[in-house]
Formats: C-alpha cells, structure tokens, sequence
C-alpha cells in the first residue's frame, strides 16, 4: 500500500524553475558537444529527450511555448533555418502533453515504447522541412530517434532522483 | 457570477491544440521569411551570441581533457624532441631561404613582365589566420566555423584556403564566427580549369567528403586521371589560380551525353584546424547595360548555384 502512494506521488514532486531550466541548458550543451559522423546520426536528441519529460511530468508548467523556444535557440547553434528545430519540438512537446496521463500510466520500461512514436513524428516534421529546403531526406537520423527513445528511461530516472528531496538520516521517523 | 469565478480558478489559457496550432504557424512563417528573404541574420546574428558562447564551452568541455594530457606530455617528453624539431626546422628555413630568394626574383620578374602587359597584380592577396571553431552538427551540410568575424573585417563571400588548396567560402558572418560552406557542401559549385589543357569547367560538392564531381563535360573532352583542377577566377568569387581538386575517376558511357568524372580535393577539407581567409579581393567590372536583362537573369542562377 505504501509503494502505491509513493507511485503515485511521484508527479507530485516538486521541481524549481531553476531546476527545470538548468537540465534544459545541459541538453543543450550534450546536443552541442562536437559529435562527429557516424557518431553523430547516432546522437540521441538530449534536448528533444528533456523537453518530452518535462511536457509529461509537468505538462502544465512547461509547454509548447519553452519548446518553440528551446527550438530557436537550437536553429541558431545549427545554422539551420528558423523554425526548423522549433516546429519539431512544438509538435514533440504537444505530444507529451496530449499523452501525458497515458505515457505516466505504463511501467517504466514499456513507457520507451510510448515515447518513440513521438520523437518519430517530431523528427519527421523536421526532416520534411529539411527536404522541402535542401531535396534530400536524411533517414540516417531515424537512429537518432531509435536512440533517444532507449535513453528515455536512464533519462527519466535519473531526473526523477534528482527532484526527489533527500531526507536528512539523522531526521527521527 | 460565483460560478465563473470558480470556473476560472482552473482556467489554464489556450488549449494545447490552439497553442499548438499558433507555434506551428509561428515556425512556418519563419522558414518561410528566413528561407525567402534572409532578412532574419539580425535577429539570428544576435541570438548567436550567447548560443556560441555556450558551445564553444561544451566544445572546450569536451577538448579541454585532451589539451591538458597533450600539455603534460610535452612537458615530459619536450626536451629532447624540441632539440631534434629545432634541428629540423633550421634545416627547412635554410631550404626555405634559399627557395625565397628564387621566388623573390621571380617576383621581381613577374612584375616587370606584367607591367610590359598592363595587367594588374592578382596573385597577391592579404591573407588572415583562422582556426575552425566548431563542425556544423547536420552531416548533410558541410559547414565549419572559424573564429573570426566581423570584428576582424571578414565578409561573406571571401574564400577560405589552406596550404593546398581551396577549402570553401565563407557564407555567413558573426560578430566573432563566420560559417564556412565547404566545396564539398552539396551543389556547392566552383568554377575551375584544368590545368593541363585550359579547359573550363564547374565542380560541384557532392555532399561526401572526399569527392567532388565534374559534370556536363561531354565525353569527348580531353580529361585524364591525374589532371589538376585550379580556379579559373570567372565568378569572381573565387581568385584564379589556387588548386581545388584532382581526377581520379573517369567514366566514358557512350549512352549518356556526358561524361561522370570524379574528383578528390587537394585541400584537406576535413583534417586541418588552421585555415586561411582571403580577403580584398579586386572587384570585377561592371557588366556593360545594354544586355543587362540577360546577363542578369544568368547571374542569379550562378549565384544559386553557388549558395545551396
């Protein structure tokens, strides 16, 4: 019974914008460390990734506007053509809201099942506009979603220790 | 009236799908101004700055480990092989000595030569330094970017070289980076010559980084393995005379018009972290008027052709 309710207080943990903010400018950074190659089509979308959590964890604090955002900003370190970046994560981000309930309800590991279908459809607007652009239809970045969806769970638990508050040992219980 | 009010304490803004559908209209109208009229590089040139602030940090993040191992080493082993560089070195400035008198008087010469011919100096160009900051993350763009700016005079369209060759140019300026389209970016086009015959011809990037194509040259031409290709210096954009690539496929199919003939760069488009930009290029003349329309007409193709 008490497992239960820790289950289900887990959304209820507290995260501070600063918190919130702060993983988004790490993803950032991993996205814009210099990957190389093969390396590179293989990277997993730290941004697209920590956005997604944050849109299903906390779908009413962070939301389409902070992923147009984020997405810009991405543009820019790309010198790719705004709004590329930012209509993928717009439609990344209103997926993890519209299925927020659904993708929490799943165990944690059939929960990367869930999320792949929404990195597909998000990479697959921006490779549309990649296409629409330049003629060429880069597939090699699908392994990129494949990736960023088996990293969902580490991700995920690892944002999900990081919020929870630590209780003090010597505290009488 | 209290109902409204309670109503509103779980009023939470737009619906998702209303947000939704303002970013996604937002983002198109973006492409769509940035890809139509390029009148955004304000707004992204200052949003670059904090953005390359922070990757030029990931990226030091990330070499600063190997920097500090390369420091430690040569501090360890620094003795003896500086002995044996500095040797070396002193060997090579005497060669070098010696070939820079000789070119010293060639160019003594050439300049007498050419003042015989009335033709002005244009081997000669003021060339600036630059290291390649960061590697555009798209594998299907070949783009660097180099460490210097607008704050050191660089503008778009100077051509950025190394010491064999020609390695792209630059097609977008920052305060402090510039980003460097390679040759070998897709349908990036240079206008070349062979330089055993004259032969005028275009190269074009293939989007892979070890291989140029030379197409629409008929199967006839006169092209062998092994040719060099140098600038022509037509468009303007690219000085005359610095090496681009060299041939090393050529397939003659009698079915089709046109010859599939491959080539590598010389420049070591992809190895070097040291670049140099050219800068001060002389102007062309003005195209004559009376034909303008055409001429014009031209002009913006191969001024497409050139920018992917």
């Amino acid at each position: 019974m008490s497992e239960q309710l820790t289950k289900d207080n887990e959304f209820l943990l507290p995260a501070s914008n600063t918190f919130v903010y702060s993983t988004m400018l790490a993803a950032l950074m991993l996205n814009w460390l210099p990957w190389e190659g093969f390396w590179l089509a293989l990277r997993p979308d730290f941004a697209a990734l920590v956005l997604l959590y944050w849109c299903t964890y906390k779908p009413y604090r962070i939301g389409i506007g902070i992923a147009w955002v984020v997405g810009i900003l991405a543009d820019v370190a790309d010198s790719s053509v705004f709004g590329q970046h930012a209509l993928a994560y717009s439609i990344l981000a209103f997926g993890g809201i519209m299925l927020h309930r659904r993708i929490q309800m799943f165990e944690p590991l059939e929960q990367p099942m869930q999320v792949f279908p929404l990195f597909l459809l998000s990479y697959g607007a921006f490779a549309l506009v990649h296409w629409l652009m330049r003629g060429v239809f880069s597939w090699e970045f699908f392994l990129g979603c494949l990736s960023s969806a088996l990293l969902w769970l580490p991700m995920s638990m690892l944002l999900q220790s990081m919020r929870r508050v630590r209780r003090n040992p010597n505290e009488l219980s | 009236m209290d109902q409204t009010q309670s109503f509103r304490f779980f009023n939470r803004g737009p619906s998702p799908v209303a947000r939704l559908v303002f970013f996604v209209l937002l983002s198109l109208f973006l492409l769509f101004v940035d890809a139509r009229y390029r009148s955004l590089e304000v707004v992204r040139g200052v949003l670059a700055i904090p953005v390359q602030a922070m990757q030029r940090l990931a990226t030091s993040i990330y070499t600063q480990p190997g920097i500090w191992w390369g420091d430690l080493s040569n501090y360890i082993d620094s003795q003896g092989r500086l002995a044996s560089e500095n040797q070396q070195l002193h060997m090579q400035a005497a060669e070098n000595a010696v070939r820079l008198q000789q070119l010293e008087v060639l160019q003594m010469e050439n300049a007498q030569l050419r003042k015989y011919f009335d033709i002005s100096q244009h081997a000669d160009y003021p060339v600036q330094m630059a290291e390649i900051f960061s590697v555009n993350s798209d594998i299907f763009k070949r783009k660097v970017f180099i460490d210097k700016g607008t704050q050191k005079n660089v503008a778009a369209g100077q051509v950025v070289i190394d010491e064999n060759g020609v390695v792209g140019q630059i097609t977008r300026v920052y305060p402090w980076l510039s980003e460097v389209t390679l040759i070998t970016d897709k349908d990036h086009a240079v206008p070349v010559q062979i330089l055993r015959t004259g032969l005028r011809a275009v190269v074009f990037g293939s989007g892979n980084i070890s291989n140029l194509s030379l197409r629409y040259m008929p199967i006839s031409s006169d092209i062998q393995v092994g040719d060099e290709l140098v600038t022509s210096g037509i468009d303007g954009t690219y000085p005359a005379g610095i090496p681009v690539a060299k041939i090393n496929k050529i397939e003659r199919d009698p079915a089709y018009p046109f010859a599939i003939i491959n080539c590598t760069p010389l420049a070591g488009v992809d190895r070097h972290r040291q670049l140099m930009i050219i800068s001060g290029l002389n102007k062309a003349p003005e195209i004559p008027a009376n034909d303008g329309k055409q001429v014009e007409s031209k002009g913006k193709k191969a001024k497409k052709a050139k920018q992917p």
